[in-house]
């Protein structure tokens, strides 16, 4: 029998009983792109010699980390028992710090595939969305990937999964991505288990948005699921959360490249071009409906995007402000989440203030930032929202140490996690010391199975935003697994520690931090600053201080010999070029009051412990 | 532009220099500042390596034709036709030896009738200049009463005697070889032969105390020379000694040590009727009548031509440098083709030229006529500038009240700052 469908459905005039909309749940490295594209080759809609690795994650970023960022829909059609059908593949960002944009694609879907890795079992970041989807109502098929590999132990994680959702070990199907074993029967099962779409065709037309990319070429593409009615080419649409109206110039399935259709219809999962350029204004989770006959409700659930964790971007380069300016322009394009505003540093001239969803999403920003626009970026330690209260009760909100108030304050609150580890049960005390450490508190510990522990803390989200997961890492060996969401405030003793040059305060290096551990921040960063600044023609004292308190100090002593001994013949040409070598250097200097402090002390000093982003 | 050397741009094969050398020689010479012009003869042999050195020298006795200990000279001799053919080819007048100077690798490693055939040929080719200082570098253990005596015979007038120390440990360390006590022997026999004496200092090795210096400063001045040299070491990328440092095995230098020890030299030597003249230079010249200065290295700070001759030799020449073959079979086989030793030159453009000046000049008690910096930086910072230094006490006030930049004691320690500054970094 030919697994490929003989008579595939036709996009706008597919009836939502031969439709099934899923898509797969899985940890970062734990394959789900690699089973993507071995599903598109099984179905025939990527012939093997086309086949790029992972299909499916399109920026260069993404296919290095392995990180789906942007997710996608395919449509594949599928035979079984005689019957063609359209399967709408769903690709769902995995970090944590899109947790929106997933819970967005699950909305889309009647069904998810939870992929787990045979040799590492369920993380924390796939039991999160695995919840979400339950929560959803989606049919879950649980399925074991890298069977193949000497190391996978499927029995055991079987039962893991199997405990988790209420099925049987038998029902968790084994597949490998890697050498297409399963696959076809994971397509079967697909068509068998999930339910097919519902919706009303004759009610006026409603499509939610699940995602929003800009195209350089095309526009802002929006990538659409319909509930109710059809969308047709030409018409007019508008978005309900807005008002906004635009004409549809094009609307069509991915399968993966696009193709133009007559429309969608209900249940169908597909794309639309307007036009616009801007992602704001084709907002993920908000409805799509015909503005001569629109729908009365929207679909629900769409809300903001948040940025939880903020930090300043300076150019190196001066002269390079313009282009980091326009390079944020046209994230911002396919970025919804990304906000900014301009900002001045004492120590690190203009730059931006810029929120972001999370440190994975920082992290890509920058990245993409110094690699699609060739920029050298400074990024100064993230730091998350603060509301002080002044003694005249006025709520400021911080969301850079140096807006931090003067004077007396009456109360600062900080923003709460709950956060979620998994980890081997023998690791149960160093995680707990850890979190415990970093000022959370435990709200519930559970046993997933025999050998591997769920904890769950309250914890500051600054806490967090540090060095926490490298350090649940190290702690763990490598086992522990973090997933966490924004939840509530609270009030906390808080300072803010400067950090002065001669006396100059250099505002790039200004942290708020628990008074606990005030100090350790300030001899850190002292200490770290000593080794990083070159001697200077004077003495210069090197102070940590919360308001005109002095909690650290050093000393770069004066420098004293400052000359090469020798000048003759051939170290003419030498010297001289050591001498532009450090004019190039000196361009690369930022004075704090009469300090010359090199950019690579101000990197350094930024980027290494204390404002390394957790990488998951 | 990032070029590094020894790349550069390539030099046509019979050495002909561009159309400026000549023009800007003319042009000295007709606005009454002839440029003067010296001769370097580089010896690449050396019997031990040190550990600090990086220079351009072997301890192999040969490469090959006109590559080794035996026949070198006859190599240098052909690079002195050549140079002559490119100069005349060029349309550069011909000048009078200024000043001629053997350096190394060990020069006294070979006989000492070779240095004085290379003497004599060069004195052949171009003629000497009256009253022309004549330098060898010499190594305390290859000098001989006899050698000393054949040298002066035949035309050299100076004697620049490779001492570094006095001190065991420290020798050991620098991994020099020779015996301290061969050096007063070859200090006597340099002034039996009425030869001007210099002596070559190191500071600030690893495992040298202030007091060991100090001892080989005296042990310096009590041989009465004419002239000292003290450099501090340099751990050079490339060298056994930068690898030790780079593994831990040997502590690197303190520049803090280091600038005691300068401080120490000055106040010594200056006792002793010794003048600075330059960074690392002091002449014996206690009337401050400007005697025993290196006339050689003094041509070099003030930008004059010279000619370098031997594997890796470097040559300016108004304003165009160039540089040789660095391995000696490689030279001597080049030359033996009839093709240029030079294998890379350049041509610095306004700014670098200004940038030369200014770190050569800025080094000198003669020091760095402020009209010289001027068109490079606009009046108010440079103004701003040389204030800032006189205030923080590198730069003499009174010379600098008179239009010229001096360095002062401090100045001379932190010399590059006064360089970064005037050139404007």
């Amino acid at each position: 029998m030919s697994p490929l469908a003989s008579q595939p459905p036709v996009p706008a005039a597919t009836d939502p009983s031969v439709i099934r909309n899923f898509c797969i749940i899985a940890h970062i490295d734990h394959g789900k792109s690699t089973l993507a594209d071995r599903m598109l080759q099984a179905t025939g809609v990527v012939q093997p010699r086309e086949m790029k690795a992972q299909y499916l994650d399109r920026m260069d970023i993404e296919r290095e980390r392995g990180i789906t960022i942007k997710s996608q829909a395919v449509r594949m059609p599928w035979e079984r028992d005689g019957v063609n059908y359209a399967l709408n593949m769903i690709d769902t960002p995995g970090h944590v710090d899109f947790t929106y944009e997933v819970s967005r694609s699950l909305a889309a879907c009647e069904g998810a595939i939870l992929l787990v890795d045979a040799a590492q079992g369920i993380e924390a970041q796939t039991l999160a969305n695995l919840y979400l989807a339950m929560e959803n109502e989606l049919e879950i098929i649980p399925v074991l990937n890298k069977i193949d590999l000497p190391a996978a132990d499927p029995e055991r994680y079987a039962a893991e999964i199997a405990n988790l959702i209420g099925c049987e070990p038998d029902d968790v199907l084994r597949v490998s991505g890697k050498t297409g074993q399963g696959v076809e029967a994971l397509l079967d099962r697909v068509v068998e288990r999930l339910p097919a779409p519902v919706g009303d065709a004759d009610a006026p037309a409603r499509a939610m948005i699940f995602d929003s990319v800009y195209d350089t070429y095309r526009g802002v593409v929006t990538y659409v699921r319909v509930v109710d009615g059809r969308l047709s080419p030409r018409e007019k649409i508008r978005m309900m959360s807005t008002g906004a109206t635009h004409e549809l110039l094009e609307i069509g399935v991915s399968s993966p490249e696009p193709v133009p259709t007559r429309g969608l219809s209900v249940g169908e999962v597909g794309y639309l071009i307007t036009g616009v350029k801007d992602v704001r204004q084709s907002k993920v989770g908000d409805t799509v409906t015909n503005n001569a006959r629109p729908a009365s409700e929207n679909i629900g659930g769409y809300a903001d995007p948040k940025p939880m964790v903020f930090s300043g971007l300076y150019p190196i380069d001066g002269s390079d402000y313009p282009v980091l300016r326009d390079a944020l322009d046209k994230l911002k394009l396919n970025d919804a989440a990304l906000v900014y505003e301009p900002e001045t540093s004492v120590a690190l001239g203009f730059g931006f203030r810029v929120g972001f969803l999370g440190l994975l999403h920082l992290e890509i920003v920058r990245e993409r930032l110094e690699r699609e626009f060739d920029l050298d970026l400074i990024s100064t330690a993230p730091n998350v929202v603060y509301d002080v209260m002044r003694e005249d009760r006025e709520v400021v909100t911080v969301t850079n140490p140096s807006e931090f108030p003067e004077g007396k304050i009456l109360e600062v609150k900080e923003p709460m996690a709950s956060a979620t580890v998994i980890v081997p049960s023998e690791y149960i005390g160093s995680v707990m010391e850890l979190c415990q450490a970093k000022r959370g508190h435990l709200r519930g510990m559970d046993y997933l199975s025999e050998e591997r522990v769920e904890i769950r803390y309250w914890i500051p989200l600054a806490e967090i935003v540090f060095d926490f997961f490298d350090q649940l890492k190290s702690r763990t060996k490598g086992y522990a697994s973090l997933d966490w969401k924004a939840d509530g405030d609270q009030v906390a003793d808080l300072v803010k520690v400067d950090i002065l040059l001669q006396g100059e305060q250099v505002d790039a290096f200004s942290a708020i931090t628990h008074k606990d551990n005030a100090y350790s921040y300030g001899t850190m960063m002292t200490g770290k600053l000593k080794e990083l600044i070159p001697r200077q023609q004077y003495e210069v004292p090197i102070q940590a201080a919360i308001g005109s308190r002095i909690i650290a100090r050093e000393n770069i002593r004066a420098i004293r010999k400052d000359v090469l001994s020798k000048c003759y013949g051939g170290d003419i040409s030498r010297k001289r070029k050591l001498l532009e070598k450090q004019k190039e250097g000196k361009k690369r200097m930022k004075m704090v009051g009469r300090v010359e402090v090199p950019q690579e002390a101000f990197i350094a000093a930024l980027s290494s412990d204390g404002a390394e982003p957790a990488k998951k | 532009m990032p070029a590094v050397l020894p790349l550069g741009q390539p030099v046509p094969d019979d050495g002909t220099l561009p159309p400026e050398v000549a023009a800007r020689v003319r042009a000295a010479a007709e606005a009454g500042e002839p440029r003067t012009f010296s001769l370097y003869v580089h010896v690449p042999f050396c019997t031990v390596r040190c550990g600090y050195c990086d220079f351009n020298t072997y301890t192999a006795e040969t490469f090959g034709p006109g590559a080794g200990r035996g026949d070198y000279w006859e190599s240098a001799v052909a690079e002195l036709d050549h140079a002559v053919a490119a100069l005349e080819r060029s349309g550069v007048p011909a000048r009078p030896l200024h000043t001629v100077f053997v350096g190394g690798g060990t020069p006294t490693l070979l006989p000492a009738a070779h240095l004085v055939r290379i003497l004599a040929e060069a004195r052949e080719r171009f003629g000497l200049a009256e009253g022309a200082e004549v330098t060898t570098e010499a190594n305390p253990d290859t000098l001989t009463p006899e050698y000393v005596a054949e040298l002066a015979e035949g035309g050299f007038t100076r004697l620049s005697v490779g001492m570094q120390s006095v001190v065991p440990h420290v020798l050991s360390t620098l991994e020099r070889t020779h015996t301290p006590a061969n050096v007063p022997a070859a200090v006597a026999a340099a002034r039996a032969a009425g030869l001007e004496v210099s002596l070559d200092l190191i500071y600030g090795t690893p495992g040298e105390s202030l007091a060991d210096w100090r001892t080989t400063l005296e042990a310096a001045v009590a041989m009465a020379p004419d002239h000292v040299s003290a450099y501090s070491l340099i751990v050079e990328e490339g060298t056994r000694f930068g690898a030790q440092v780079a593994r831990g095995q040997v502590p690197d230098v303190d520049p803090d040590l280091q600038a005691d020890e300068y401080l120490l030299a000055e106040e010594l030597l200056s006792a002793a009727g010794f003048r600075w003249y330059e960074v690392s230079n002091w002449a014996h010249d206690p009337e401050g009548a400007g005697v025993h200065r290196a006339r050689h290295n003094v041509a070099y700070w003030r930008d004059q031509d010279w000619w370098g001759v031997g594997p890796g030799a470097h040559s300016h020449l108004a304003g165009v440098r160039f540089w040789n073959a660095k391995h000696p079979a490689a030279y001597a086989q080049r030359l033996a083709t009839g093709v240029t030793p030079a294998v890379g030159r350049e041509i610095p453009d306004d700014d670098a030229r200004r940038l030369e000046r200014i770190m050569l000049a800025a080094r000198t008690v003669e020091g760095l006529p402020l009209a010289e910096v001027r068109d490079g930086m606009d009046p108010e910072t440079l103004r701003t500038r040389v204030a800032a230094l006189i205030a923080d006490g590198l730069v003499d006030g009174p010379a600098a009240l008179a239009g010229t930049v001096v360095p002062t004691l401090a100045g001379r320690l932190q010399n590059d700052r006064i360089v970064r500054d005037l050139a404007g970094f």
